[in-house]
């Protein structure tokens, strides 16, 4: 199990919990089962977030390795100019 | 010294990295040769323009252009009735290019003529009979939350926004941690400040500029003026319903960006125009048109709490942001809410963002889209609480300032970063302790941006004469050019000039993300290290079928291939060009490419400093001296990084002192012109100097971050900052105009 932390705003989706927890070994595993788990995240997870894994920042790479102890944040999309 | 592995464990010497090559677009810049958006022409093009609303808010009752469409030399005229009804994802960027229902904003496109010249243009779309009802509108980020404003949409928030709120409102996003009443309650002084920053335009010299065709058959060719011709294709091809083969585009020399051109207005006009005449289209913005229609940044109003104990430790930091962000949702303020207390180590943090449209052009991004406004609440609320506690505002910074291990104020912990030692070495700078004179002020101020990747692909071929092509494919704005053919030439260990690097069409390349987000030289950079790494393996692989050894039994090294290890045998190296020279013999054609969605960036850090001298008898604020400290990771071509921090530091020293849309009471924007929205030129500034950190970024071979979006965060707080000294009252609004100055003056 990974446990995710959801920014403020998102908590709402997860009945105000703003740490929760995902089986999950890859990005792609994190993101099916956040939505999977709260429905009502996924408006925001198909506008789009980036997760930051271990300090780093990733967008799409579906296959990115999650350790159990990682620490995994999602962050609103980012945008760049 | 820095790094060459993506774990950061192999030390290594550069030899092209960190010299400072002739770019390799100079020449023909200042020869003229050089061909930007406007300059490409075609056999029987015609030439496209605009009609734009009159209205800041009207609905669009009915359109006749039967006139203008007889009118001798009209071949086309094209509304929004032309186009397909558009998928969700691209729905507002059509409507951004040609209104549907309505014209939110004053310059808003509503239908566009395309005729065999621009004087027949012209007077085409003075016959097109446009019916509007005005509508009442709403310019301010602050009237358009409140209650009984004039709405631009309904029924457009996201779920994200509480009930009962305007329907401008279209997001909330809130970050942080820890609890704020408890943080306050330990500190000693508590300051509570509101601020506010105007639109301001990225001011890029080149205005947008296409030349579109399309055949018979569907195929079509666009050659634009754009930071990422992909994202056009992708973009237009949606709009125009074909699809993403059909069309290849071709990005021109690009005569600035900034964020501004990270999105389409006149390209899939031109394509529609293009396609209902047969014939090729020439479109070119004049500057109102760049003013009044494409995007500026968002304006903002911030409500800042801060408290801070006597001896500087901060307790605890607030922000409530609200930015417009024109027209459509879309305000960059869910990353000025993350970013705002991102240099902070802070036990206590949180941040609400709210997203608001009003009658204005859609905002685009501008270099670290969000964050200066963000920067220069806090900064200025820090600033501000520091002086009044008696304490030294940069002691201040450093005692608060984030390091590895410390939780960001957006939720991850941070590795390796380079904050403090930004704050470091501004202090130990001599411009820190350098004397000030009457009516003289110094301030400083920090700013953070994220950097990131994305989808890359590069190509690189070794020709039949030993010197090599690289192929990318997004434009060269800061330089990019001349750091992918360092990089390259590091690599293979041959002299920089005997690489050439072109920026490749959407038809020669795979996907490539926009030059944005400060990724060019960090994820090019590293698709074109390991581009290079293929072809040498390509070519050790080569000069061992000569020889007769196994593979690996070779090495490069100092660009050539050379028998290494203990059955190798005695043979003479074979250098790059000796090997492309039999390249036909020995298998044909070298060539070494990668693509990867190369994630990883670093993020960055910044500490500016800057003198200024504010004429109390008018206001006018001159900008004495300038300093800038920021982390490179590692400056790949130093006078390009230094460039970038020139470059950032003065567009926001515009933002700070001058630059702001104006509005009569219309919705009618006043000053569409560089005469009358002033951005600053060489004779308003001083030389700007830089100081260039390394912390290497782990997560690129050679350790690079992006470097061009984090110079424009911290000069709004620190001039702001440095002019509140100047004149000894605060200065929370922006922009600080002469008026705006004296006015604080003498209310002291």
């Amino acid at each position: 199990m990974v446990q995710v932390t959801i920014w403020g705003s998102l908590a709402a989706a997860t009945g105000d919990q703003t740490e929760v927890e995902i089986d999950a070994t890859t990005l792609r595993e994190l993101l099916d089962g956040l939505a999977a788990r709260y429905p009502a995240l996924k408006p925001q997870l198909d506008r789009g977030v980036s997760v930051a894994i271990d300090g780093r920042i990733y967008n799409d790479s579906w296959f990115t390795p999650i350790q159990e102890d990682s620490e995994v944040v999602l962050l609103a999309r980012l945008k760049g100019g | 010294m820095a790094l060459d592995s993506k774990t950061g464990t192999a030390p290594r010497d550069f030899k092209i990295i960190g010299t400072r090559p002739a770019r390799p677009d100079g020449i023909d810049k200042v020869t003229g040769r050089a061909r930007f958006g406007a300059d490409m022409s075609a056999p029987g093009m015609l030439v496209g323009r605009v009609l734009r609303s009159p209205h800041a808010h009207a609905r669009i009752k009915s359109i006749d252009s039967s006139a203008a469409e007889a009118l001798s030399g009209v071949h086309a005229v094209v509304t929004r009735a032309d186009f397909p009804t558009p998928e969700a994802d691209v729905a507002d960027i059509l409507d951004n290019c040609m209104a549907g229902e309505k014209a939110l904003y004053d310059g808003h496109a509503v239908a566009a003529v395309a005729a065999a010249s621009a004087a027949v243009a012209r007077q085409a779309l003075k016959l097109i009979k446009v019916e509007y009802e005005p509508l009442p509108h709403v310019i301010d980020v602050d009237a358009a939350m409140a209650s009984g404003a004039p709405a631009l949409h309904e029924g457009r928030a996201n779920e994200t926004v509480p009930k009962g709120h305007s329907p401008n409102v279209m997001a909330r996003h809130a970050f942080g941690h820890g609890d704020i009443d408890a943080g306050l309650a330990q500190a000693d002084r508590v300051l509570e400040r509101s601020y506010r920053t105007e639109a301001t335009h990225q001011g890029y010299i080149e205005p947008h500029a296409c030349l579109a065709s399309m055949g018979a058959d569907g195929q079509a060719d666009l050659w634009c003026c754009t930071q990422g011709h992909y994202m056009v294709r992708n973009t237009c091809a949606a709009i125009l319903g074909i699809t993403q083969g059909q069309l290849r585009v071709t990005a021109s020399e690009i005569g600035g960006g900034f964020g501004g051109k990270t999105t389409v207005f006149l390209e899939p006009v031109a394509l529609m125009l293009a396609k209902k005449t047969g014939r090729p289209v020439k479109m070119v913005m004049s500057r109102a048109e760049v003013l009044r229609a494409t995007g500026p940044t968002a304006s903002s109003s911030v409500d800042i709490r801060l408290g801070m104990t006597s001896e500087g430790r901060i307790t605890a930091g607030f922000a409530e942001l609200r930015y417009q962000g024109g027209a459509y949702p879309g305000a960059p303020v869910d990353m000025g809410a993350m970013s705002a207390f991102a240099p902070y180590d802070l036990e206590n943090v949180r941040t609400i963002g709210w997203d608001v449209v009003t009658n204005r052009p859609k905002a685009a991004a501008y270099r670290a889209p969000g964050a200066p406004m963000a920067a220069f609440a806090v900064e200025s609320a820090i600033d501000e609480l520091a002086r009044d506690l008696g304490l030294d505002p940069l002691e201040v910074r450093l005692k608060n300032a984030a390091r590895e291990g410390t939780r960001a104020s957006y939720g991850p912990t941070y590795p390796a970063i380079g904050l403090e030692a930004t704050l470091r070495t501004a202090r130990d700078h001599p411009h820190w302790s350098a004397p000030l004179g009457p009516n003289q002020g110094r301030g400083v101020a920090c700013g953070f941006w994220f950097n990131f990747g994305g989808d890359t692909c590069v190509s690189l071929n070794i020709t039949p004469d030993g010197t090599v092509n690289l192929s990318e494919g997004n434009p060269d704005i800061g330089g990019s050019r001349a750091s992918m053919s360092m990089m390259a030439a590091e690599e293979l260990g041959i002299p920089y000039d005997k690489v050439r690097t072109v920026i490749a069409d959407t038809g020669s390349l795979g996907q490539n993300e926009v030059t944005d987000g400060s990724r060019v030289t960090f994820a090019v950079g590293l698709a074109t290290i390991e581009a290079a790494r293929a072809a040498k393996r390509e070519m050790c692989k080569r000069a061992a079928q000569v020889w007769g050894i196994d593979e690996e039994a070779v090495i490069w090294e100092d660009g050539a291939a050379r028998p290494s290890g203990p059955n190798a045998g005695e043979h003479p190296p074979m250098t790059l060009a000796e090997i492309a020279a039999i390249a036909s013999n020995t298998g044909g054609p070298i060539a070494g490419h990668h693509e990867v969605n190369a994630e990883g960036a670093g993020v960055s850090f910044a500490t500016h400093m800057v003198d200024t001298e504010v004429d109390p008898d008018t206001g006018a604020v001159t900008i004495l001296r300038y300093t800038v400290f920021q982390d490179a990771g590692k400056a790949v071509h130093p006078s390009y990084v230094e460039g970038q921090f020139q470059g950032g530091s003065v567009q926001g020293i515009g933002w700070a002192l001058n630059e702001e849309y104006i509005y009569d009471d219309d919705g009618i924007l006043q000053n569409a012109g560089f005469l009358d929205y002033r951005i600053p030129v060489a004779s308003d500034l001083p030389m700007i100097d830089t100081v260039i950190l390394e912390i290497p970024n782990p997560g690129h071979p050679y350790g690079v971050r992006g470097v061009g979006e984090t110079s424009i965060v911290p000069p709004l707080a620190a001039i702001a900052n440095a002019v509140s000294a100047s004149i000894g009252t605060r200065m929370n609004d922006l922009p600080m105009s002469p008026p705006k100055v004296l006015a604080a003056i003498q209310a002291r």
